[in-house]
């Protein structure tokens, strides 16, 4: 008889289960632990004091991203600046010296391969199909995009991979999102995890694993399917899986932590068994049509409230649910819109390109290409480019993409979180508005008080120029 | 961990949808290597305003905490589930949870009970002037009125509540069973090893001992 049919989820999840308990919940091994320093000195100070050793070290990876300056950190002569603020700076001092008590891989703030770490673990090879991926933060699904299975953890969590490298955990349920159809003009990957976001809401996947499938999610490269992967957290998913194919195995090979010689021969073998099998089963299953995409954007303070930008702010009253239509009011007076008014009117005074979800060289190629022979608009306060690594800054400058943004009135920055999640120096002060290609437009994430719209980097370039929410195709069109 | 079995008294009777983490606890308070202390920043947001929940001295230091659907979603901050315990909040009642925000909660002490729309709205109206009770051992929440929702938990996390275990101790009894797995993975999939038969690995600051 022939076996039934499995999910890429399922393949993985078999192949990680130390024990099975009789309630059902498993014991799951974990192949590969990212850690930065915000949410990791309690978990190694409980080790401290429980007296445990880190189990794997060897399979841990450890990097600075949320807390760092984005201001140069080396002085002319490549000694590290200090840290002006005395508590990031005892997180970051504390980081490196748990990596070390501890004996774990560690790239420092100065590193030239230091990022945000979930553009660094992919770009070091770190992250392989198959692999089980954790870290304390809720975008390490992400990962996903290369068919890891990786989400983010608390604190406990991950004290409790550190100590065992294993979670306890019960299976998920599975979502297939398939998206299908050829991306219009000036549409990104951004736009279609939006559009997904916004079709399923911010608690849809809540439970669920995603798989992304489909035309539309294979014909996009490495780069766009970390961005869609990477927002699944923002659909309530925990992880967001995306089957690897030749170009994750291109992508990958001769990446320094990528197993090379005969050991990649074996894993490439593995990995090709990895894809769901014809007939597989989902829990759930939601179509999304790519060519009905436009470039979109939020308006309000959840990551469900997407539109197109050719549309309006939406008005309160027209949500069937009374929950939603009050969340609506709520959110559009902290936004400081009015319902009816065009998303193209709507001003901006600040614009973030960086982040996790779109901070890799194909971001800021496509948002440079907006920019050029452009000047930042004059009510603009800040435009900040912030490169996800060092790596990618190094590849921007070689391509002359430094150069283009400088030129136009941007800031051209050092890796890490920065104005994503406002803990370093980088906030959108209280009241102003952001066009912003992070992932979250929470009541205060940029800043108290900051008001974010959500777009991808053309649609975030385009807004830099014009001073307001614009469409890019407008401005793309005569180019 | 404290062995939970009941939460009973106040409820702050809130009922707001989609709170995410970054209303539970802002980013600016992460930057502490401390899991205390972080009631000071929790809700800051929400205690800007005039007349909220949390200052109404009628609420003040609730063990139950009331909330709309999807509550703790966002970031994995464990900070969150710290900020309500140190408020004092062993107890949170919601239509549904983000997962990480549910895991976190368990890791520290707060159950989250999950109960439908109308049970939750039932339970606003009458915390706002009377206490309520969640118990572990019967899984109700119940009321001075005759009012008993039942609730689920996952059988694991209720008996590590109930017992106060510790999950990092439980799993390193499974050392053998670890080991035994992690034998098996380097002989048939050799490549899990970080940079497999590539000896230019770099290998940053501290090292591997
Ligand atoms: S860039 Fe933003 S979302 Fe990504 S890891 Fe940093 S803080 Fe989290």
């Amino acid at each position: 008889m022939a076996s039934k049919p499995l999910t890429l989820y399922e393949k993985i999840w078999a192949d990680h289960v130390v024990e099975r308990r009789d309630d059902g919940t498993c014991l799951i091994y974990i192949d590969r632990h990212l850690v930065h320093e915000v949410t990791s000195p309690q978990a190694f100070e409980a080790l401290r004091v429980a007296g445990r050793p880190v189990r794997r070290p060897d399979l841990t990876l450890a990097v600075p991203d949320h807390n760092v300056p984005t201001t140069p950190r080396v002085d002319a002569a490549g000694r590290a600046l200090p840290i002006a603020d005395p508590q990031s700076a005892e997180q970051l001092q504390a980081l490196r010296q748990n990596t070390s008590d501890f004996g774990i891989d560690y790239i420092d703030a100065i590193a030239p391969e230091q990022g945000i770490v979930h553009v660094v673990g992919p770009e070091q090879g770190f992250t392989l199909p198959g692999t089980t991926l954790v870290c304390g933060d809720s975008h390490t699904a992400a990962h996903g995009a290369l068919g890891a299975l990786a989400f983010g953890i608390g604190t406990s969590e991950v004290e409790h991979v550190l100590a065992t490298q294993t979670l306890l955990l019960s299976q998920s349920k599975t979502m297939e999102v398939r998206v299908e159809g050829s991306l219009g003009f000036a549409v990104t990957p951004k736009d279609v995890i939006l559009a997904i976001i916004g079709r399923i809401g911010a608690s849809g996947g809540t439970g669920y694993v995603i798989e992304y499938t489909g035309d539309t999610i294979c014909d996009m490269s490495i780069e766009g399917r970390l961005t869609v992967a990477n927002m699944s957290i923002e659909g309530g998913a925990r992880a967001g899986l995306i089957a690897p194919d030749d170009k994750t195995f291109a992508y990958l090979k001769g990446r320094p932590m990528a197993p090379a010689g005969e050991a990649w021969e074996r894993a490439l073998a593995y990995w090709r068994t990895l894809p769901s099998d014809p007939g597989a089963q989902y829990d759930r299953s939601v179509r999304i049509d790519a060519s009905a995409i436009a470039p979109s954007l939020t308006w309000g303070t959840s990551p469900e409230d997407v539109v197109a930008i050719t549309d309006r702010v939406p008005d309160p009253d027209s949500f069937a649910d009374p929950s939603k239509r009050k969340a609506a009011r709520k959110s559009l007076d902290y936004m400081g819109l009015t319902p009816g008014m065009a998303m193209q009117d709507i001003p901006v005074e600040h614009v973030f390109i960086g982040s996790c979800t779109n901070s890799r060289i194909e971001d800021l190629r496509a948002a440079a290409a907006v920019v050029k022979g452009r000047k930042v608009a004059d009510r603009i306060r800040q435009a900040l480019i912030v490169p996800g690594s060092g790596l990618v800054k190094r590849q921007a400058e070689a391509e002359g993409l430094d150069r283009i943004f400088i030129e136009a009135g941007f800031e051209w920055r050092e890796p890490g979180c920065s104005m994503c999640l406002a803990m370093n120096p980088d906030k959108v002060p209280a009241g102003e508005r952001c066009a912003s290609t992070s992932n979250r437009n929470f009541v205060g994430r940029q800043g108290p008080g900051a008001r974010t719209h959500l777009v991808s980097p053309a649609m975030a370039a385009a807004a830099a120029v014009t001073g307001r929410l614009a469409d890019v195709r407008d401005l793309m069109a005569g180019n | 961990m404290k062995p939970v079995r009941q939460v009973a008294g106040t409820a702050y009777p809130w009922g707001a949808k989609n709170v995410d983490t970054d209303v539970i606890i802002p980013a600016h308070w992460l930057k502490t290597v401390l899991r205390s202390g972080l009631a000071k920043g929790a809700f800051e947001t929400v205690r800007a305003e005039p007349g909220n929940v949390f200052d109404d001295p009628r609420y003040a230091g609730s063990p139950i905490l009331i909330a709309g659907e999807n509550f703790g979603c966002g970031s994995s901050r464990e900070h969150a589930a710290w900020a309500l315990a140190d408020m004092g909040v062993a107890a949170v009642i919601a239509p549904s949870f983000s997962d990480i925000f549910s895991s976190n909660a368990f890791k520290n002490g707060i159950v989250p009970v999950v109960l439908p729309q109308e049970a939750v709205d039932r339970l606003i109206e009458v915390a706002e002037s009377n206490e309520i009770t969640v118990d572990l051992e019967t899984m109700t929440v119940t009321t001075p009125f005759q009012d008993r929702f039942t609730f689920d938990l996952d059988p694991f996390r209720r008996q590590c509540l109930l017992e106060g275990l510790d999950e990092v101790g439980l799993t390193l009894s499974k050392d053998t069973a670890i080991s035994k797995y992690e034998s098996g993975v380097a002989s048939a999939r050799p490549w899990i090893k970080v940079g497999a038969g590539n000896e230019s690995t770099f290998v940053h600051g501290a090292g591997r001992t």
